[in-house]
């Protein structure tokens, strides 16, 4: 039977230094007593523990057994050196241990190594700090913490990292940490009272803390499971928790009863002052008073989960307008038509076939985007026959606006909404034919459908006769 | 009347309080070693209090003031309401900030504000409290400013120059109610700032890819949240849930918050008497959880529910799961990630934990009760090397079973 003295609670390299050398002599664990370094030491303390090997491998673990082990050795378990151990003698034989979360010894080390991170995660949240007033005129911050487990050199480095631009300390029962503005030091371990017991802040922060509580919402078990009692010792706030709590049902009841009131004589100026908003006009004089029209639409359903109606762009004197479908994903967020895929396809084939979109108007058969969610992304729906023919009022009203000698129509969506829907796109496709009242009309495929095409001749070949379609339209323009 | 600072702090950190967000995370990592001011954020954020309602408070949520020329019905700063005003200074709230954060209390700053004179002037205040602690204090903790719609364009990009994160609360589940409650806010117009700043953000990502993830962008790392006031309309949980589908899908949110409407002092008559149950917003946030990580549709997770509301006695997947036993039992040392995700009890760390363990040998019930806490709800719905559940998948008595358990969670 051997017994080791470990002179530190929670250093994880001089456990390693002595794990090395029982391991080398093949000592196995439960011929190991290890004294737990925190209990008072008995008459025979000073007996003579195993050595340490250090700077020397001597064998192989798991990187998870490094990191846990680190995590672990910081628990206030007394048992966790010996743990520790016969977890890493049954590694030599069995590599694939740590993997397996089922096994006593790993789930022991595994509740563990959550206890210790969650006390140092606490610990970084709870720990409040005091300013002391001294004469050099520099404030300086000190905090009284008494973690669970021994976290405080786990801990402090994320305070250096915090609070570089300030001096502090923070003391704990069993060690103490200091930042100098530079450099990162420990202590012995102190006392509650080495630190002052009140900050002229505090008051302003327990003021903060009973204000934000809402009293129609208590949820006690939810508190005390993520902020539990045993630190509300050193929260200033948590003084106020009892009295809140007494006090929630009445001020509840108190919201409630103070029902509405007269308003205050503000609110009636400023009533009297605001200014109406553009009026909802029955009769259109204007693609302005039309584009208001389109923004408060609610002939179809699919203004409620679009961003924004997305209107027609160009020359309200244009003698050419283009009709798409609808907005796609992109134009949807930038309320502009075409700027998206479709819309850059559009761009090239117009700049190949020697068509300015600047002479043109351009809009869309529907003027809100229809889609379905697929988690990150929106998949595009086709606007059925319905939402087009609700739709077919705004896109009649800027006809009658922009007054085109020549229509296309892109898409059998387009097609349908102006030459009704008995009409088919293959049969119109590629000259111009004459609207009921008069419009000329010349249909071609939308821009999208080019890029849907698999195969690459095949949307080379449709590519050309888009642009060749093009071209008609801009001799049928006589440009 | 000069007002004291904590009476102001009290009056504007209650007019606050409505807002549910609080999160610190997600934001990139940075601290103040290099600066030599305070300050860092180190991915995960952190809870430095809990108020008895069980909201975590990390940080100072406070308004910069409680006047407001709108008048929605169900905030308690609306301009016709009688509740107390108070107003910050810029100078003010960076002050409080400083000294709040040197003391340990907070993560950082959420700042919102009632609208006064006009939406630029008020987020033109708001940015001007964000660029002074940054750039006169080095401050370098987390800060999150609530987004004014109708602010110009070039005012929220400079927002997310500064803060961590922005959000816009689209407030309402349907553009009717909101028009209804909210008069003056244009429900078009607050989906276009979303949409704006998230275009904001894609422009300013660096290009290139890190090992599979995408690098955070310089605006606004956090990314963007919004809230949704629950109970004050007539919207059933489905209407919510596919608002907050198409939310996450258009604009890339980072989380929606739902809010269970609160009674409010000095309240209109035109809203609720009594609050919907705190165990809806509950619900909802499972459900959302069940959208973002679990692969559920919004349809498939409503369906568990009827008319519309989710199922208050059961949790959504679990609802789910009893609405769906002829996909169960699912055999825990075969069965794809995506379909143990659908297993209830069983989280996604738990799922991973088992994918883990099961190359090294098959497991048993055991091994999965280890793993996964707690068995009792699990069991029907799994096999295992020495487990079956027989016909206690079918069960007809198994939700009256599941359900009695369930209920001693609340």
């Amino acid at each position: 039977m051997q017994t080791v003295h470990l002179t530190s609670r929670n250093d994880f390299a001089e456990w390693r230094g002595v794990a090395r050398r029982l391991l080398l002599e093949a000592v196995p664990p439960d011929e190991v007593i290890w004294v737990d370094p925190g209990a008072p030491q008995d008459l025979f303390g000073a007996e003579q523990s195993v050595g340490q090997v250090t700077g020397r491998k001597v064998g192989t673990v798991p990187q998870r057994f490094i990191d846990w082990a680190e995590a672990g050795i910081c628990h206030s378990d007394p048992e966790r050196f010996g743990l520790l151990y016969r977890l890493l003698w049954r590694l030599q034989k069995d590599k694939e241990l740590m993997e397996v979360r089922s096994d006593p010894d790993v789930g022991k080390l595994d509740r563990r190594v959550s206890a210790v991170r969650r006390d140092a995660h606490k610990m970084k949240a709870f720990v409040r700090f005091k300013e002391i007033v001294d004469d050099s005129g520099r404030e300086r911050f000190v905090a009284w913490f008494e973690p669970e487990h021994f976290v405080l050199e786990r801990t402090a480095p994320f305070f250096a990292r915090r609070f570089a631009g300030m001096l502090w300390g923070i003391v704990t029962p069993y060690r103490s940490a200091f930042w100098d503005g530079e450099r990162l030091e420990f202590g012995d371990g102190g006392h509650k009272e080495d630190v002052p017991a009140d900050d002229a802040l505090d008051p302003v922060w327990k003021s903060y803390f009973a204000a934000i509580f809402n009293p129609a919402r208590l949820k006690l078990a939810m508190m005390k499971s993520e902020m539990p009692v045993k630190y509300w010792r050193n929260l200033p706030e948590a003084e106020l928790i009892p009295e809140l709590i007494r006090g929630a049902k009445a001020a509840e009841e108190a919201m409630i009863e103070r029902m509405a009131s007269i308003p205050p004589s503000r609110h009636l100026k400023q009533m009297e002052r605001a200014e109406p908003g553009l009026p909802v006009t029955e009769v259109f004089t204007s693609l302005a008073e039309v584009k208001a029209g389109v923004d408060a639409c609610r002939r179809c359903p699919l203004y409620e989960m679009a961003t924004q109606a997305v209107m027609g762009q160009g020359s309200a004197s244009a003698e050419l307008m283009f009709v798409g479908e609808q907005p796609g994903d992109q134009e949807d967020l930038s309320g502009k038509p075409f700027v998206g895929p479709a819309g850059k396809v559009f761009d090239a084939a117009m700049a190949e076939a020697g068509l300015d979109r600047e002479r043109a108007y351009v809009t869309n058969a529907v003027k809100h985007f229809k889609f379905v969610p697929k988690g990150k992304k929106r998949l595009h729906q086709r606007p059925n026959a319905g939402e087009v023919k609700a739709c077919s009022f705004w896109l009649g009203l800027e006809r009658e606006m922009v007054k085109p000698t020549l229509i296309v129509a892109m898409g059998a969506t387009a097609v349908s909404s102006l030459a009704g829907s008995t009409t088919t796109l293959g049969s119109v496709r590629g000259r111009v034919t004459v609207l009921a009242d008069g419009t000329r009309m010349y249909a071609t495929v939308h821009p999208s459908y080019l890029l849907r095409i698999p195969d690459r001749e095949e949307a080379a070949r449709e590519r050309a006769r888009f642009v060749e379609d093009l071209r008609g339209i801009k001799g049928a323009m006589g440009w | 009347m000069q007002l004291s600072l904590s009476r102001k702090l009290a009056i504007l950190s209650d007019a606050a309080k409505y807002d549910a967000s609080c999160a610190s995370s997600g934001t990139v990592k940075r601290d103040s070693s290099r600066t030599g001011g305070i300050g860092s954020t180190e991915g995960s954020g952190i809870c430095h209090s809990y108020a008895p309602d069980g909201r975590c408070i990390s940080l100072l949520k406070v308004l910069l003031t409680n006047f407001c020329v709108y008048d929605c019905i169900y905030c308690v700063n609306r301009s016709s309401s009688n509740v107390q005003r108070a107003r910050f200074s810029v100078e003010e709230v960076v002050k409080l900030t400083l000294d709040f954060y040197k003391r340990n209390y907070i993560e950082g700053l959420f700042l919102s504000s009632g609208i006064i004179r006009s939406p630029d002037y008020t987020m033109e205040e708001m940015v001007r409290v964000a660029r002074t602690l940054r750039e006169t204090h080095e401050f370098g903790g987390y800060i999150h400013l609530k987004v004014i719609p109708n602010a110009a364009p070039e005012l929220l990009a400079e927002a997310g120059l500064w803060a961590d994160r922005l959000s816009t609360n689209i407030e309402l589940p349907t553009d009717v109610s909101l028009e209804a409650l909210a008069p003056e806010k244009n429900p078009s117009a607050i989906r276009t700032a979303m949409a704006h700043i998230e275009g904001k953000r894609e422009e300013s990502r660096p290009d290139g890819k890190v090992a599979g993830k995408r690098k955070p962008t310089k605006l606004a790392p956090a990314g963007q949240s919004t809230q949704m006031i629950i109970g004050a309309d007539r919207a059933d949980d489905a209407v919510i849930l596919r608002r907050s589908a198409s939310l996450y899908s258009g604009y890339g949110l980072k989380r929606v918050y739902y809010s269970a409407f609160s009674p409010i002092p000095d309240s209109s008559s035109r809203l609720p008497l009594a609050p919907p149950p705190l165990l809806r917003e509950h619900r909802l946030y499972q459900a959302d959880w069940l959208m973002r990580f679990y692969g559920f549709g919004v349809e498939e997770i409503v369906s568990g529910g009827t008319d519309g509301l989710l199922d208050l006695k059961v949790d959504p997947k679990l609802a789910w799961a009893l609405g769906n036993r002829g996909t169960f039992p699912m055999d825990v040392n075969r069965a794809p990630r995506e379909m143990l995700l659908r297993v209830p009890g069983l989280g996604v760390r738990v799922v991973d934990r088992i994918l883990a363990a099961r190359r090294h040998h098959r497991l048993t019930l055991a091994d999965v009760a280890a793993m996964a806490g707690s068995i009792g709800k699990v069991r029907p719905f799994i096999e295992a090397a020495d487990w079956t559940p027989g016909g206690l998948t079918d069960d007809a008595g198994l939700r009256a079973k599941v359900v009695s358990k369930q209920l001693e969670l609340f």
